[in-house]
């Protein structure tokens, strides 16, 4: 069983490994982190992967290990992930996502009128906050919309 | 409107106050002497743009006026964020209104001198807030105030910061609109977060005894696909000497202005009429916003 696992994604030796995605995630936590086609390093992810706790999207980036400010960001659309830095094939730090208090140039608002949706010279900024009811909501500090759902489906 | 504590408010207000006079011609001051107060309104606007020319004059400052946006820079495709840092190098202040959402606050992050929001988008127009706490403070009480928005309550950006910046002082609110046009949902709830009593009806006659201050607004003709729903609203939401009949003798009318047929004409020389007044008060508010925004008054 171990055997078949492993061939799905290979161990790396250097780099970072995201657990425990939100399963179909996998390529918005790419797009939330600015992965690109100019991106050079090697990434291999699975999605739908069963897990202890039910399915899961795994990505792994090989020789590169992100800032904890860029992974925090995949926070906000999947709150449970959890990062580990490989070094030498050993995990040498494990840490989950947190939730950043705030957020630059990575979600679009959803108000077609506001000023960060025009041609102006600016990114879009939003406050992050965090209610037991809705998630995660995100307060555009320029026109103060609020967006509670579908977060992934605004990522710039 | 929100970054403002009820303290803030109080002495914008408070200053205001004792700028009256010198807003009704009856005395001079020299605060804005030297100062040079450059208006941007790139949407048509009367009473805002000239109540701030005659606030900054009223104060001896002198007024940078950018004219119509069709023969300005902006026609040749400028940014608002490059119109901003000129600008910023000719004035001492920068009143600004614009029609996106936002564009105050992302104007405040490329001027050298600091911004006043005339009026963004469909969202905010603080000063207009603060000009109706004036009149409220001034003609009534702004403490427990039991008051009635009417009209437009969906779209009206006036009434909603007018609602959270009374909700600092506890008033009792009562919603007046036909039920498309009712004060959004999450409004509601904010202010009932706050300990605000909130009740919803639509008919005024039902409520006109029972409040110290009827704040009308406009119903735009535009906001209905039936025209024949419109007339029967528009006759609804209608502020006559009749229905006045059962008015609190102490009950003050006020309007952002303009108004269509909200009110009738028969209620301008009643003593519940407050609008023109209302007017007025925004000159004495824009002239202690502007003297705290320069720091000629700290």
């Amino acid at each position: 069983m171990k055997e078949k696992r492993d061939l799905k994604i290979q161990a790396i030796e250097n780099g970072t490994v995201i657990d425990h995605i939100k399963a179909g995630q996998a390529l918005n936590v790419l797009r939330i982190l600015g992965i690109s086609n100019a991106f050079r390093a090697t990434i291999s992810f699975v999605m739908n992967a069963p897990g202890a706790a039910g399915i899961k999207d795994v990505v792994k980036i090989e020789g590169k290990e992100l800032s904890v400010e860029e992974l925090n960001r995949i926070a906000l659309i999947s709150p449970k992930a959890t990062i580990n830095i490989i070094r030498d094939f050993e995990v040498v730090q494990k840490n989950n996502v947190v939730l950043p208090s705030y957020v630059e140039g990575v979600v679009r608002c959803i108000n077609p009128n506001c000023i960060s949706n025009s041609s102006e010279p600016i990114k879009s900024k939003f406050s992050v906050l965090q209610s037991e009811e809705e998630g995660v909501i995100l307060r555009c500090l320029y026109c103060e919309h609020v967006i509670s759902e579908n977060i992934a489906e605004n990522l710039l | 409107m929100k970054d403002f504590s009820r303290k803030e408010i109080d002495y914008v207000l408070d200053t205001a106050e004792k700028l009256e006079p010198v807003a009704r011609g009856e005395e001079r001051s020299r605060l804005l002497d030297g100062k040079i107060i450059a208006l941007l309104f790139f949407e048509p606007s009367t009473r805002t743009r000239l109540s701030f020319e005659a606030a900054t004059q009223r104060l001896g400052g002198q007024v940078l006026n950018l004219g119509s946006v069709e023969a300005s820079s902006v026609m040749k495709g400028e940014n608002l964020a490059d119109t901003i840092r000129v600008i910023s190098n000719y004035a001492d202040l920068i009143v600004l209104r614009h029609p996106l959402d936002g564009s105050a606050r992302m104007a405040a992050e490329f001027s050298s001198v600091p911004i006043i929001n005339g009026g963004d988008g469909s969202l905010h127009h603080p000063t207009q807030t603060f000009l109706d706490l004036y009149t409220i403070r001034r003609e009534s009480h702004l403490e427990g105030l039991k008051i009635a928005m009417a009209g437009d309550l969906k779209y009206g950006r006036t009434v909603h910061s007018l609602c959270h910046a009374l909700s600092l002082y506890g008033a009792e609110i009562t919603l007046v609109s036909p039920p498309e046009l009712r004060m959004p949902l999450e409004i509601v709830r904010d202010l009932q977060k706050n300990n605000i009593r909130i009740r919803e009806t639509d008919s005024l006659e039902k409520i006109i005894g029972d409040v110290e201050v009827l704040y009308m607004t406009r119903v735009q003709r535009e906001r209905f696909p039936d025209p024949e729903e419109y007339e029967k609203v528009k006759n609804k939401l209608r502020v006559t000497s009749d229905l006045l009949k059962n008015a609190d003798p102490s009950l003050k009318i006020l309007h952002p202005l303009p108004r269509v047929n909200e009110i009738s004409p028969e209620v301008d020389s009643t003593p519940y009429a407050c609008y023109f007044e209302q007017a007025f008060y925004g000159v004495p508010t824009r002239m202690a916003l502007l003297a705290l925004a320069t720091g000629v008054i700290e």
